[in-house]
């Protein structure tokens, strides 16, 4: 292949201010400071790395950021999930078309145009000053938007799961906790939903490792994540291949991990004697 | 102490019972047997309020079930219920079966309700089990815990839902021998099952239904020996042959 293209993986490298015998990028480029790219200061996490260059910090601050977005995120989607969930079983009518109403609302509509809306729109429809605080004095509002979108976005498919979780167990159950004294709240509490988390770890974790690679949607509002460093270092190095590989392989070191803590998970709740149930 | 009064029943159109009556007294065993489809689960099922009826009365103790003001949670935990498939709780062991409702719904401490969850395995001849799941036990082995279970809960009265359909034959003894002992020790019961056996040995009475309507209900002794209707003769014929 004919392709001219100065490989440099060293750019990733932090390297030394001494040793380094380019020292060639000042100390002031943005993300380190400056507020010519993204958001300004309060965007790159100081890693307290010494690098001739600040790439290497890039990289360390946009998986940060990635990691923090999306576990901050999936508490929500976690909790407004389960709740969703839950609702969309129960006898009461209402509840359950609010529930429904949720899920195909989140469902439904483009993750990217979600984020536009609780951005751009959003404040816009709030009484003013709250509108004019989320503005102007919450700090880093793009995160904390990049935080609430996806965690609801992700809570519709995480309610559609539990639904299907505690629909898969025999009206027997329900029945025999009823029969014994036990309220629909406990019912839930002690039977249904033990049961159904276990039932549904693994489309649980595919959401999960989901939340992390839709985090980078989050560029577009701003939020100086692992995908939007790795272009900002880009721009500056024009060593796509370089900084694109790396950011690959976090993102696919993220979500191993991931996945290995819910296979322990998933072996630790495991049900003694049963195959179908919590997987083997 | 069970009175059921022209209880009717649709699932919309579809009527699965029909002006159905009878009574069962205090330590008395009734059998309620019939062709599947005939309305003998739901019957049962509404005698502790999990299947609503829409006409007729039930009182269970002197308590309308189908009163609106009446505390179902606190009806139900008096009244034992086993099922067709056990319903033991598969993430908990059957020690914690027995527990749950024991301290959820009577507010036992937890020794006191292991103490008596144990005293009950050992009467169910299962005390070596008692860390085991259910998906770890036979099918006779968890209906028995399941009936450990119930009497836990120290009922007035307890339901039988078709106990030993879902097991295989050589295990079925073993729950009816539990069973039995109950009987004779007093038990009030209403048992729906296809275990003629049983109902010859232990039962005072048997109610025969068909399509939503108790077409029988007589005295053992009359229901083997005579039975009136057609259905009720035609149904044993095909029953006893075996």
């Amino acid at each position: 292949m004919a392709m001219k293209y100065n490989w440099d993986w060293s750019i990733l490298l932090c390297r030394s201010p001494e040793a380094d015998p380019i020292g060639a990028v000042e100390p002031t480029t943005p993300g380190s400071g400056s507020t010519e790219f993204g958001g300004g200061a309060g965007q790159t996490f100081d890693t307290g790395a010494e690098c001739a260059q600040p790439y290497f910090e890039w990289i360390v601050s946009g998986l940060s950021w990635t990691v923090i977005v999306a576990s901050a995120a999936w508490v929500i989607t976690f909790s407004l999930g389960s709740v969703i969930g839950v609702s969309r079983t129960v006898e009461n009518r209402t509840v359950r078309a609010i529930a429904t109403a949720y899920v195909e609302i989140f469902r439904n509509v483009p993750l990217l145009l979600q984020m536009f809306i609780w951005f751009f729109v959003v404040p816009e429809l709030l009484p003013e000053d709250a509108g004019r605080w989320i503005k102007r004095e919450l700090p880093l509002p793009e995160y904390w938007t990049a935080i609430v979108c996806l965690g609801m976005y992700h809570a519709s498919r995480t309610a559609e799961q539990v639904r299907a979780g505690i629909e898969s167990i025999p009206r027997g159950q329900t029945h025999a906790g009823l029969a014994m004294g036990l309220t629909r709240t406990q019912v839930y509490r002690y039977v249904l939903l033990p049961v159904s988390y276990r039932i549904i770890i693994p489309p649980l974790t595919s959401d999960f490792m989901g939340i992390f690679k839709n985090s980078s949607v989050a560029l577009t509002i701003g939020v100086m994540e692992l995908t939007a460093q790795s272009r900002q270092i880009a721009e500056y190095t024009f060593n796509i291949f370089e900084v694109f590989t790396a950011a690959t392989l976090c993102y696919m070191t993220v979500t191993l991990i991931v996945v290995t803590i819910m296979r322990f998970v998933e072996a630790r709740v495991r049900i003694p004697g049963t195959i179908a149930l919590g997987g083997d | 102490m069970i009175e059921i009064e022209n209880v009717s029943k649709w699932y919309g159109d579809f009527q699965v019972l029909n002006h159905c009556s009878t009574a069962v007294d205090k330590g008395e065993v009734v059998v309620v047997c019939g062709p599947s489809g005939s309305g003998k689960s739901t019957l049962i099922k509404c005698v502790n309020g999990l299947e609503p009826f829409q006409e007729g009365k039930i009182t269970v103790d002197g308590v309308s079930v189908g009163d609106k003001s009446t505390n179902l949670p606190r009806l139900r935990s008096q009244i034992g219920m086993l099922f067709q498939n056990f319903e033991l709780f598969p993430h908990m062991t059957a020690l914690e079966n027995i527990c749950l409702a024991q301290t959820k719904v009577l507010g036992r401490e937890d020794d006191e309700a292991e103490e008596r969850g144990m005293k009950l395995l050992e009467r169910v001849d299962l005390v070596e089990h008692a860390a085991k799941h259910p998906a770890q036990l036979s099918g006779g082995q968890q209906q028995r815990v399941a009936i450990a279970r119930a009497l836990a809960m120290d009922p007035i009265a307890m339901l039988f839902d078709e106990p030993t359909s879902a097991l295989d034959p050589e295990m079925i003894n073993e729950v009816l021998d539990v069973m039995v002992e109950l009987a004779n020790e007093g038990m009030t019961m209403i048992v729906v099952t296809h275990e003629m056996g049983f109902a010859r040995k232990v039962a005072d009475r048997v109610v025969f239904m068909d399509e939503g309507r108790i077409e029988e209900d007589a005295t053992k002794d009359d229901f083997f020996g005579t039975p009136r209707g057609d259905r009720a003769q035609l149904f044993l014929s095909k029953i006893l042959e075996h």
